[in-house]
């Protein structure tokens, strides 16, 4: 339409122009810094006499790793003593996904309850865990807690089936064997069996509007059935002390390991419960009241109506409580629990390898970050409203 | 939220309302209480009888400045005196839309305060000079706070003096404590606890501060090159934990220095910490961005104004605004993190706690050092949650 004006833009006023040159610009410092920093990187290791090289990993490591499933003795090699730490990391931060998530959900639901004292002790519990530093909680936990429970020559027994001692703590823990397979195959053959009864009540309820109570007294029977699998069928070994003062039976897991599962989970748990109080805070007042004009209760209001409105919320949110967790689990190394961080740390220590330790961290977190990401992404997806 | 009964309920009513209303909540609080009181009896029963506090005054200079040397001390209480004034004045600048200016909260805060420095126990020797000193900062803080809220009524232009106060502030405080320009040198192997910890957070924050927004403008920025390094940057220094990045500053940036140079402990520690710091920032700084209406944009360049322009005048005055809080709460965590430097040998307040337990005098003394630093910082960070949380409110009331 319009022709091209007489007088063109000058070249440097042109913003398709000004824009390459500052990429090009900020191009040629990144380049030019980094490669500084490399070089200087690579004469400092030449001097040291050494180069990039992942081969130390097949070198006999010969330092002890405190705890650990897989086997593994000193006599083995660097690469799998970090694969010992990493499995360390995954046990502690899996766990630790699944107490945060429920100390955090109670908690969040705790600040909307009806009982003054609840709601205010809940309030103080979430001030005191996120103002002060992840690691003094985990020095609390640790020195204070587990080791005060710990201290004496003999385990102390604590809440009954618990025993404590410095070595660690022993909980009640199936006998490994068949029955145990065969007890859990049981309880899921019922859950499926549950599943279906309630499918059917539900549609007796539903499609033909009979009372379905045959049904009611079958889930019931089922439970009870599971309960009893449960607490008999799948051969509970309880800790018990011999005349040595030896631990036998049950399952021991050590005080670092306990401490740091209790530590991340209160801390990360506290963080949980402000998004969940926030996503239920969400939820418009009109849903609830909705729900209360429909005869439901207190309860089944926030099962059925506010807790599915309120997810939508809370699941983004989560994903990065989850991945700030699994980064703090690389504070192990402060009170001594072998994981990924620490075993590298140990490494590094022995063999000068900084820069290959620390690409090693730093591919095994933003691994770990992205498999957290990509999960809850897709969970997410899952949850959020389906138009019609 | 407060216990009170309303002015109709007697204490009774309120009771069963809000402790026993139903089976459920009345079991509820039976437990919790009987809990509360089991706890409480068998905490003050260790406080009073077996805890051994000792350990606490006998060390305050090294939770507080760590092994600052002891005739250069006068250079904190200068400092402690420079920083109650401003704080003081900032105060009542700030307060000066309140109706008025000492809310019994703060009255209350202020008394308590003022009772822990009348008798907290002190080291032997100079303790009244000690608790004087203290009283008098807290009397200059209130009078400060007083006068600029009645100057800042008068001529409300005062508050444009405050940011530049700080910056010189922070330069005073900076020349303080390391030395030079006539005072003795003092080296950073002697900073630590509380001094330590202050001081790495203040200098990573205001660090981070321009790299982080820069990195905020790359993410969001038209031109795909800035934006990738940007988004690379961010993405990769928010998957890595802190103290693998602090391990790097540590092992590596020597590495990647010309052979002949050494840096400081504390600096590369800062250091991390700062890189560490930006990212998040970046990320904070984007949401306030993301809250800028396309139209302001628009307005700018239709006025002729070109991106530099457009960004620092029109654009990154409302965005920081709109971060304030969120920046806040990211100092809150810098303060929390700077304990991590504990793990790579320096001596913050935690780490000074650490080496104070390994002294065989306070062997086992962990649960004494370990809630006395904890009150310390549950104090500074939940003043400044709640400060940010009153910032808040003030933003949003002025929008």
């Amino acid at each position: 339409m319009a022709e091209p004006l007489d007088d063109k833009t000058p070249l440097w006023r042109d913003q398709r122009f000004t824009g390459l040159v500052f990429q090009a610009a900020v191009l040629v410092l990144v380049v030019g810094i980094a490669g500084v920093l490399l070089a200087n990187m690579v004469r400092n290791l030449q001097q040291l006499g050494r180069q990039l090289d992942f081969g130390f990993l097949r070198n006999q490591s010969g330092f002890n790793i405190g705890e650990s499933i897989l086997p593994y003795q000193p006599n083995d090699t660097y690469g799998w003593a970090l694969v010992i730490g990493l499995v360390n990391t995954l046990r502690l931060i899996l766990i630790g996904f699944v107490t945060a998530t429920v100390i955090g959900t109670l908690s969040g639901l705790a600040s909307f309850s009806s009982n003054w004292l609840l709601r205010h002790l809940n309030l103080i519990y979430i001030e005191v865990a996120r103002n002060t530093p992840l690691l003094l909680q985990l020095f609390f936990w640790y020195f204070v807690i587990f080791f005060g429970l710990a201290q004496g020559a003999e385990a102390k027994q604590v809440l009954g089936w618990f025993l404590i001692s410095k070595k660690g703590i022993a909980l009640p823990w199936p006998t490994p064997g068949a029955s145990v397979w065969g007890g859990l195959l049981a309880i899921a053959l019922l859950g499926v069996v549950a599943y279906l009864t309630w499918r059917w009540r539900r549609w007796l309820l539903e499609e033909k509007g009979q009372h379905g109570r045959l049904q009611t007294g079958l889930l019931l029977g089922t439970a009870a059935i599971a309960l009893g699998v449960f607490l008999f069928g799948l051969g509970w070994s309880l800790p018990r002390l011999d005349a040595n003062n030896n631990i036998l039976g049950g399952v021991r897991i050590s005080l670092e390991y306990a401490a740091m599962l209790a530590g991340l989970t209160f801390y990360t748990g506290a963080f949980i419960a402000e998004i969940v109080r926030g996503g239920i805070a969400s939820v418009s007042k009109g849903q609830w009241e909705a729900a209360r004009s429909l005869g439901l209760k207190g309860g089944l209001t926030m099962a059925l109506v506010v807790l599915p409105q309120a997810l939508r919320v809370i699941i983004p949110s989560l994903n990065g409580q989850y991945m700030n967790l699994a980064k703090n689990s690389s504070l192990a190394l402060a009170i001594g629990y072998p994981d990924i961080f620490a075993t590298g740390q140990t490494t590094q220590n022995q063999t000068g390898r900084a820069v290959e330790i620390v690409l090693l961290w730093a591919i095994t977190y933003l691994l770990v970050n992205l498999i957290i990401s990509v999960v809850m992404n897709q969970l997410n997806r899952t949850i959020q409203i389906r138009e019609r | 939220m407060s216990p009170n009964p309303l002015r109709s309920q007697t204490r009774l009513a309120w009771i069963q309302k809000n402790l026993l209303n139903n089976w459920f909540n009345s079991l509820l609080t039976i437990c919790l209480g009987c809990l509360l009181v089991y706890g409480g009896v068998g905490f003050c029963h260790w406080a009073l009888k077996s805890a051994k506090w000792g350990v606490i005054p006998t060390n305050l200079p090294l939770f507080l400045v760590g092994r600052f040397p002891a005739d250069q001390y006068w250079r904190i209480w200068l400092l402690a005196v420079l920083l109650a004034g401003l704080s003081g004045c900032t105060w009542g600048m700030l307060a000066s839309a309140a109706p008025r200016l000492f809310s019994p909260f703060n009255l209350v805060a202020v008394a308590l305060a003022a009772l822990t420095m009348v008798l907290f126990p002190l080291p032997e020797g100079n303790g009244v000079l000690v608790r004087g000193t203290l009283l008098a900062l807290l009397l200059l803080l209130l009078a400060t706070s007083w006068i600029a809220y009645r100057a800042h009524r008068g001529r409300p232009a005062l508050a444009r003096w405050l940011s530049p106060a700080w910056g010189l502030m922070f330069l005073v405080g900076f020349w303080l404590m390391v030395g030079g320009l006539g005072l003795p040198a003092v080296s950073s192997t002697t900073w630590g606890g509380l001094l330590l910890t202050l001081f790495m957070s203040l200098i990573s924050i205001a660090l981070s501060f321009p790299f982080g927004v820069l990195l905020a403008l790359g993410r969001q920025s038209t031109l795909p090159l800035i934006r990738w390094l940007s988004t690379l940057y961010i993405e990769i220094v928010r998957g890595i934990p802190l103290i693998a990045v602090l391990f790097m500053a540590l092992i590596m940036i020597p590495l990647f220095l010309p052979g002949n140079w050494r840096l400081d402990l504390v600096l590369r520690a800062i250091l991390g910490l700062t890189l560490f710091t930006a990212a998040y920032l970046a990320e904070t700084v984007r949401g306030g961005l993301q809250a800028i209406p396309k139209g302001q944009y628009e307005a700018a360049s239709s006025l002729g104004l070109n991106t530099p322009l457009c960004l620092g005048l029109i654009v990154l005055p409302q965005a920081l605004k709109i971060s304030i809080p969120a920046i806040v709460g990211l100092f809150i965590a810098l303060i929390q993190d700077t304990t991590l430097v504990s793990i790579v040998g320096l001596f913050d307040l935690l780490g000074m706690s650490r080496s104070i337990l390994a002294n065989p005098l306070f062997i086992g003394r962990y649960a004494e050092v370990y809630l006395f630093i904890g009150i310390f910082y549950w104090a500074i960070c939940y003043a400044m949650s709640q400060g940010s949380r009153y910032l808040e409110r003030q933003l949003n009331q002025v929008k």
